[in-house]
């Protein structure tokens, strides 16, 4: 049995002895460096450039400006293909952009012979531009005398959406009375993914067609995207994958490729890299949206939840990317993590500003609209003068939940197990009891959250994986498929899933980690939590008709009627005694070379997957505030999740760990700062502050396991969800050690001990520890 | 403009012709063909592209190769020994899942070397203190103290 082995990763060896090869460490000899021109103004509209000096630096080969690219708009984000036009990514920018939209906007291109001259070419190169005012806010973006960010969006909102469950009326069930009315005001920030590989690739011409080679999770959708950039056939490009670090979401967007592949185009097909620096990263690319959540509830006494109101307002900075489809999935988690007995009403707006671009963070909405959701939870939970996990119990999604809009179902149901087997962790009944009546200078809290996570895409958008087994002359098979291992782990699991429906020895499985869209079976790739999921399905059902080719194939050799035959240990052995009846490499061999019947048994399957299924889960944080101080020590930090089966629990919990420290950061510190210009000021890894092996403590996991029936597997989302709860956990436990409700993150010390002078607890003027 | 240097990397000796800008990450990299040394930010925050240089840890996106002379480098290509066997701290990165996407992977085992030469042992949180420099955004640093406490832990998990 493979399945549930703590098999050991199929690319360890490769990446600690160093041979893994990335995007970068596959540069051709000859090849070119491309620097981008970026913007110094946040909006407005680039009048001219002037390349003279700039074509003087020794070493520089082209410069391309904003007005020499094609007059094509293009999407971004990673998402599969609609079909449906009105279902369709928003095309919003061009290869270069005449309009300037962010700081650091793409607004012209250096080709040189190396980096430095790049470099310092890029900054000769004088720009004049018409300058508006940069709009920062959500707010300012919406009001009536605002520029207009993109010509086809009037009042710079980007999309919008609503709905209602129930019956009934918010305002007038408020009205009506008895009920306790609870109001406020949630707020996220930008952050930033911090993969530890920049976005880099390098693209160049062989034979008419363009091969782009990058670090991305999704390399069927750059071959696609870049398609439409430079409006040339698809079946002209080539998309090759290396070994990636680190993606996070942010390499679901098709970034740099489409300029990259278009730059070869310019320099006769000589081979042109693009490397990020690690401020460009920060400052350039994605960021996880910042949203406000205006959010109203409505309890009865005995702490029912009666009715909510959901108002959310995504800022999605200069580009659309992945655009509303995040800000919906947060308002997702509103409704679906608790049902009201009354009514929800929902809106939210996606709005354009000139902050850094919103796009796919680890979670995609979740981690903001969960901690809307459960700081506000915990807030009626307040109101109500009952206990957060008690409300939480009583109010929660139940077995069975199925989302009245989407039709996605909890299959299987562990969420309530979670909650219970955080609270034994953690001693949450001794510990919410002894710390509740604290007075000084140093208090502790405990505190929880909880969370749900729709596993794939299905049926917002298309979900589809394809596999292919190959075998070969030894009897060993070679797995190809088109989902990306992008450092989660997938390459090894989906060994695991390969051996666990052929019977091949997951040693005798060689997967292949490059993908190469020549080569590579289609797959969107890597992002939402859906390739164990999804693509599991592909390697299930091509595994099957691999092992049903091998047994043909035996069959026809041994005069056994397939049916009573079984592949176990790389044997075709008797279903009934397992009896050896053939080992697979002679079976392989005689499939090769025979002289009666050759065939190269090889298998291909594409899984249309029309399934999808919560996952759920619970953090429980214990900490302790230093409060003159503002700093925040976690004492205690365990998540448990309902992911379904585990395909390999060791892996699974390395998973977790990573999701944890990712929320610990979202929660403590972390937070890209954009000036009143729109320019981002600590777009580095010294002043941007991710954690540090001294900032994080050590990390639990456990698991509720649960098989679910619609996982190819029985399994289902782990990838993502580690990252959503922590955030709000921690707020709540500061709310149960201090007695203040934090609503906006990050809880850094300036923003603890400034609210905590405001309320009393820091003394000014005679007020100490109160 | 170009500068003679001779250094002993991994046991051998060169002599090479370098940029006198150029960054030892650099030389390593593209001139060596060391790709083992990974490049995060190029400014000796993230602490992927750390290499050993006579002995100590350094970020050499950071350390002029010229600084190098007559110095001895080690990078992870160097652990390799004939029969293609891994040093104790590799092996528990593979063993205690302390890789994901490999990237910060090389410095910290060049860490871990820099560790193993001192031949002290050490707490988890001097573990913690010791690998600080090296930024993880995958594992959240658990298994790699894991790996690291299970070669220079005084009380080692078991």
């Amino acid at each position: 049995m493979e399945i549930g082995k703590n098999r050991r990763r199929v690319d360890a060896w490769a990446k600690v002895t160093g041979t893994a090869k990335y995007t970068a460490d596959l540069y051709p000899a000859n090849c070119l460096t491309a620097k981008v021109i970026r913007s110094t103004i946040a909006n407005g509209r680039v009048v001219s450039m002037d390349v003279r000096e700039a074509l003087k630096v020794p070493g520089v080969v082209k410069i391309v400006t904003c007005f020499d690219v094609p007059d094509i708009q293009f999407p971004t984000p990673g998402h599969p293909w609609s079909v449906e036009k009105s279902h369709q990514d928003i095309a919003d920018r061009k290869l270069l952009n005449e309009r300037v939209r962010v700081y650091g906007d793409d607004i012209g291109a250096v080709i040189a012979e190396d980096e430095l001259a790049a470099e310092k070419a890029a900054r000769l190169v004088r720009v004049t531009y018409e300058t508006y005012e940069p709009l920062l806010s959500v707010e300012a973006a919406m009001a009536p005398e605002a520029s207009r960010i993109h010509e086809e969006k009037p009042g710079n909102i980007v999309a919008s959406s609503g709905f209602k469950i129930g019956e009934g009326d918010f305002d007038r069930l408020k009205e009506d009375g008895g009920l306790i009315y609870v109001s406020g005001t949630y707020t996220t920030q930008s952050v930033q993914h911090c993969h530890l590989e920049v976005p880099v690739s390098f693209a160049y011409m062989e034979a008419g067609r363009i091969v782009v080679v990058t670090s991305t999770q999704i390399p069927h959708i750059v071959r696609r995207v870049i398609s439409q950039a430079l409006g040339m056939d698809m079946g002209k490009i080539r998309v090759i994958k290396p070994y990636v670090g680190g993606g996070f979401g942010n390499k679901q967007d098709v970034l740099y490729e489409p300029l990259n592949a278009f730059l070869a185009t310019l320099v006769g097909g000589r081979p042109v890299k693009i490397e990020l620096s690690r401020e460009e990263t920060l400052g350039c690319t994605r960021v996880r949206h910042a949203i406000t959540f205006k959010l109203e509830g409505l309890a009865d006494k005995e702490g029912n939840l009666i009715a909510r109101r959901f108002t959310g307002y995504s800022n999605q900075g200069g580009y659309a990317s992945h655009a509303h489809a995040i800000m919906a999935n947060a308002a997702n988690i509103f409704k679906q993590l608790y049902q009201d007995k009354g009514v929800l009403e929902s809106k939210s707006y996606t709005v354009y500003t000139n902050i850094p671009t919103g796009g796919a963070m680890r979670g995609y909405g979740i981690p903001q609209g969960d901690f809307g959701t459960e700081a506000f939870i915990e807030d009626m939970a307040w109101a109500v003068g009952m206990d957060p996990l008690e409300f939480r119990l009583k109010n929660c999604m139940k077995a069975g939940y199925k989302d009245p809009h989407l039709g996605i179902a909890c299959y299987s149901y562990g969420l309530k197990d979670c909650m219970e087997k955080g609270r034994a962790y953690i001693h949450w009944d001794e510990k919410r009891e002894a710390y509740a009546h604290q007075t000084g200078p140093v208090r502790r809290g405990v505190g929880m959250a909880i969370f749900c996570y729709k596993t794939g895409v299905h049926p917002i958008s298309l979900e589809t994986a394809s596999c292919r087994m190959i075998l070969n002359q030894d009897g060993s098979m070679q797995l190809q498929m088109g989902a990306a291992e992008i450092g989660q782990g997938a390459d090894t699991v989906f060994t695991q899933m390969a051996a666990e429906s052929t019977g091949i020895s997951a040693e005798k499985i060689h997967i292949q980690t490059f993908q190469d869209t020549d080569v590579s079976p289609f797959d969107t790739g890597a992002y939402a939590s859906r390739q164990t999921y999804v693509s599991g399905k592909a390697i299930r059902k091509t595994g099957l008709l691999f092992k049903s080719k091998i047994l043909a194939y035996a069959s026809e050799k041994l005069h056994i009627p397939g049916d009573g035959m079984d592949i176990r240990d790389d044997a075709v052995v008797d279903k009934e005694s397992g009896d050896i009846l053939l080992t697979l490499g002679a079976l392989a061999e005689e499939a090769f070379y025979s002289l009666d019947h050759s065939v190269h048994i090889t298998a291909e399957a594409t899984s249309h997957c029309k399934d999808n299924t919560f996952a759920t889960g619970a953090c429980f944080v214990e900490l302790e505030v230093d409060i003159p101080v503002g700093k925040i020590k976690i004492r205690d930090i365990i998540n448990v999740h309902d992911s379904g089966r585990l395909i390999n629990p060791k892996l699974a919990e390395a998973q977790v760990h990573g999701g944890m420290s990712m929320g610990l950061g979202y929660a403590l510190g972390e937070k890209l700062i954009i000036d009143d210009q729109g320019r981002p000021r600590n777009a580095d890894l010294l002043d941007y502050k991710m954690p540090t092996a001294m900032d994080t403590p050590d990390l639990h996991a456990a698991f509720v396991e649960i098989a679910d029936e619609t996982g190819p597997y029985g399994n289902k989302a782990l990838g993502e969800p580690p990252a959503i709860p922590v955030a709000p956990a921690v707020r709540n436990a500061l709310l149960h050690a201090t007695g203040i409700h934090f609503n906006a993150l990050p809880l850094d010390p300036q923003t603890l001990v400034e609210r905590f002078m405001k309320e009393g607890l820091i003394e000014t003027e005679g007020t100490a520890y109160v | 403009m170009l500068k003679i240097i001779h250094m002993n990397v991994n046991g051998k000796e060169v002599e090479l012709a370098v940029d006198i800008r150029e960054s030892l990450a650099d030389t390593l990299r593209d001139r060596l063909g060391l790709t083992s040394v990974k490049k995060g930010c190029g400014v000796g925050e993230c602490g992927a592209c750390t290499v050993l240089v006579d002995g100590t840890s350094v970020d050499s996106c950071i350390y002029l190769t010229v600084w190098a002379e007559g110095k001895r480098v080690l990078t992870v290509e160097g652990l390799r020994s004939g029969d293609g066997g891994l040093t104790p701290i590799q092996q528990a990165f593979i063993d205690e899942a302390a890789v994901q996407c490999g990237f910060c992977t090389p410095g910290l085992i060049m860490t871990a070397v820099e560790l193993s030469g001192t031949g002290k042992t050490y707490t988890r949180d001097e573990l913690r203190r010791l690998i600080s420099g090296h930024l993880c955004r995958c594992t959240g640093y658990e298994n790699i103290l894991n790996a690291f406490e299970k070669i220079f832990g005084k009380n080692p998990k078991t």
